[in-house]
């Protein structure tokens, strides 16, 4: 691990470590600090909850939030479950997949950005929703998705 | 003098740009040297019109929506303070028929008050439930909680009072209340709105929950796709603690009760309340057999009531109001109100509280005002990802959970998605098998490979219409393998969405639609 991760780990330990199956309130710290969780932390885990590195890494590659490599510069998040289907998120993954240059489920060759498929943001009275960089957004047409996804090159 | 401005704070509101709607209100009231008391409130639920601005005329709330920045000057000029007309005033809220028609017990605080502030929830009847329930022995809560009829709003509707019976019998020397808000099912957003919006009415639940049968940690698991709701609930449960309301000394009654607040980590299945406690105690969402129960053997080992958002939110108003004020509501088994989410393409959409009996076309025409695209309807799912897809026909079936399980469905989570004539239901179908490929725990055979299975026949019905009878028969029997042979729900329902697509609509799978009649 670089010195950034190792104290990324060690912080979260030292706050974790002794709450009762804090495993992932850990994770998500880690992953917080850091945007992923180092496949070399999963042995210094696995010592200091006393279990072994396979039910760590078990654990870590289980939950779809967690990931091991570094994120995008940019994430998309486009919903991808029933109530938003039935608002058009097919054909606006579609424009997106085109605007970013991906597929959904995987990241531009210069990790400029990803697009990420979620199933459900609690938006689903105002769909088609997504996430981008951490912020929801309702009601969204293909054209004002375009329109974010500029700025966000731009900036 | 300064006049009192609403405007939500609900997830809903700030995804259409209630924090900028909000930033522009107060720099125009600057820049006017007008004096204004901005209050971030929760949703009133009715979604189509968020950001929902609301001012105080008169000592009454008037509505402005939905609001963007750019309309905030307009606004201003337009007398808005004063509650003057403009082209989106709306009125004043209460009159709002959406509103006016509802019955809302749970949600009566909804979007009215400051979700963060303890005046605020004190000043409409907050912790009256924690108070009387004070006053009770375990046993005396549990009855009131039997009395009132409440079954569980998680989905499957077991009767509350008979879990916490179960769980206050058992002795042990800790004793859990997990709260599942891992609402990931599509279509639902009530226990977001709950937590986000009236935390504290949550808070009060648990806490009561603990007194009835002697358990003083709580612990909420909300989804990771709800930060915010994380927020403000971490938020809520350090402000309670400070007050006295959590904590080791409740109301100064002597008696602790501590809630943790845990965020989940994206797993669908994690939802089904044995795979969240394998998730609390730091290990993969997998599901565990039954028996034993969660109730004797739940969290850590322990004793554990688990219950969704929505059942420890409708407690505080049966201990303030009594068993029977709750009761009143509702029809057969189903007693009480639920809050009924309307979503899809549906053109208002919204959270809408009302007795069971309703009639899911009375919430989607009535209420919801039929489809957004105004194309015909097709097709509504009810419950979920795992709830049956029904036809426009049978839409006047009353929302009750056996009324429409004998026609099939499944009450779920009250959630309600509309889909228009543009709809591939087959492609649903196939959709069902997919998310539950990707989301199945992987414990039981049905459900991981059945998923996929289901997946490619669905596949091939459609590429290929001259197999899709022979293919039919396939399909039925790997639903009725598991239906019948899955540990949980998410194999054990799958097959709800994908046969009653079948059954309704097996013109769109290349089926013949009267032979298929006929069979």
């Amino acid at each position: 691990m670089t010195t950034r991760e190792a104290q990324a780990v060690e912080a979260a330990l030292t706050r974790f470590q002794d709450e009762q199956g804090a495993l992932l309130p850990l994770l998500h710290a880690v992953q917080d600090s850091l945007g992923y969780i180092p496949k070399n932390a999963t042995p210094t885990i696995a010592s200091a909850f006393n279990l072994s590195r396979a039910e760590v890494h078990g654990v870590i590659t289980y939950y779809h939030h967690f990931r091991q490599t570094e994120p995008a510069q940019h994430k998309l998040a486009i919903c991808q479950a029933e109530a938003c289907q039935a608002r058009g998120c097919r054909s606006l993954t579609e424009k997106a997949e085109a605007a970013v240059g991906c597929e959904l489920g995987r990241h531009t060759d210069d990790n400029r950005w990803e697009l990420e498929a979620v199933y459900c943001l609690g938006l689903c009275a105002s769909g088609p929703a997504v996430e981008l960089d951490g912020k929801l957004y309702a009601r969204i047409t293909p054209e004002r998705l375009e329109s974010l996804i500029r700025k966000k090159e731009l900036s | 003098m300064s006049v009192k401005i609403f405007v939500p704070r609900d997830s809903a509101a700030l995804a259409v740009g209630a924090d900028e709607v909000a930033e522009a209100i107060v720099q125009q009231a600057a820049n006017r040297g007008q004096g204004i008391e901005l209050v971030r409130n929760g949703s009133r639920g009715l979604l189509w019109l968020e950001p929902m601005v609301e001012v105080v005329v008169g000592g009454e709330r008037v509505a402005y929506g939905p609001v963007t920045p750019e309309d905030v000057s307009n606004l201003f000029d337009a007398g808005f303070l004063n509650g003057r007309p403009h082209a989106l005033a709306l009125g004043p809220t209460e009159a709002l028929p959406y509103l006016k028609n509802q019955e809302r017990l749970t949600f009566a605080r909804m979007g009215i008050t400051d979700p963060l502030s303890l005046e605020d929830y004190q000043a409409h009847e907050g912790f009256a439930g924690l108070r009387a329930a004070l006053a009770l022995p375990g046993a005396d809560i549990v009855q009131q909680v039997l009395d009132s009829g409440l079954r569980g709003r998680g989905g499957a509707g077991f009767p509350a009072g008979i879990k916490w019976k179960t769980v206050m019998q058992a002795s042990a020397d800790q004793k859990y209340i997990v709260v599942n808000a891992d609402e990931g099912d599509s279509g639902t957003f009530a226990d977001r709105m709950v937590m986000e919006g009236d935390p504290y009415m949550l808070i009060e639940g648990m806490a009561i929950a603990g007194l009835a049968v002697g358990a003083t940690r709580g612990y909420v698991y909300i989804r990771s796709e709800y930060p915010d709701a994380v927020s403000v609930m971490e938020e809520a449960v350090a402000r309670a603690t400070a007050a006295g309301f959590l904590g080791k000394n409740l109301m100064g009654s002597g008696k602790a009760f501590d809630i943790t607040i845990r965020k989940a980590a994206g797993a669908y299945v994690c939802g089904e309340e044995t795979a969240l406690l394998e998730s609390l105690e730091g290990k993969r969402g997998i599901v565990r057999a039954k028996p034993p129960l969660p109730a004797l053997v739940g969290l850590f080992g322990k004793p554990t009531v688990i219950n969704n958002v929505l059942t420890l939110a409708a407690v505080p108003y049966i201990l303030c109001r009594g068993p029977k004020a709750y009761a009143d509501f509702g029809m057969g088994r189903s007693r009480g109100t639920l809050p009924f989410q309307l979503a899809g393409n549906i053109r208002r959409g919204g959270l809408v509280e009302k007795a069971f009996g309703v009639t899911a076309r009375q919430l989607i025409e009535d209420f919801g005002g039929g489809t957004d695209s105004g194309r015909p309807l097709r097709s509504v799912q009810i419950g979920g990802p795992l709830g049956a897809y029904l036809p426009d026909a049978l839409l006047d079936t009353p929302m009750d959970y056996e009324a429409l399980a004998a026609k099939g469905g499944v009450l779920g989570h009250g959630g309600i998605v509309v889909f228009d004539d543009t709809v591939d239901m087959a492609e649903q179908a196939r959709y069902a098998m997919e998310f539950c490929a990707i989301e199945s725990c992987g414990k039981c055979t049905p459900c991981r490979i059945g998923s996929t299975r289901g997946m490619e026949v669905i596949e091939c019905m459609k590429a290929r219409p001259a197999e899709a009878a022979p293919q039919e028969k396939l399909l039925r029997d790997l639903c009725s393998t598991m239906l019948n042979g899955s540990l949980c729900a998410m194999g054990g329902m799958t097959p709800y969405p994908v046969l009653s697509a079948l059954d309704h609509f097996p013109e769109d799978f290349n089926l013949a639609a009267e032979t298929h009649k006929a069979a």
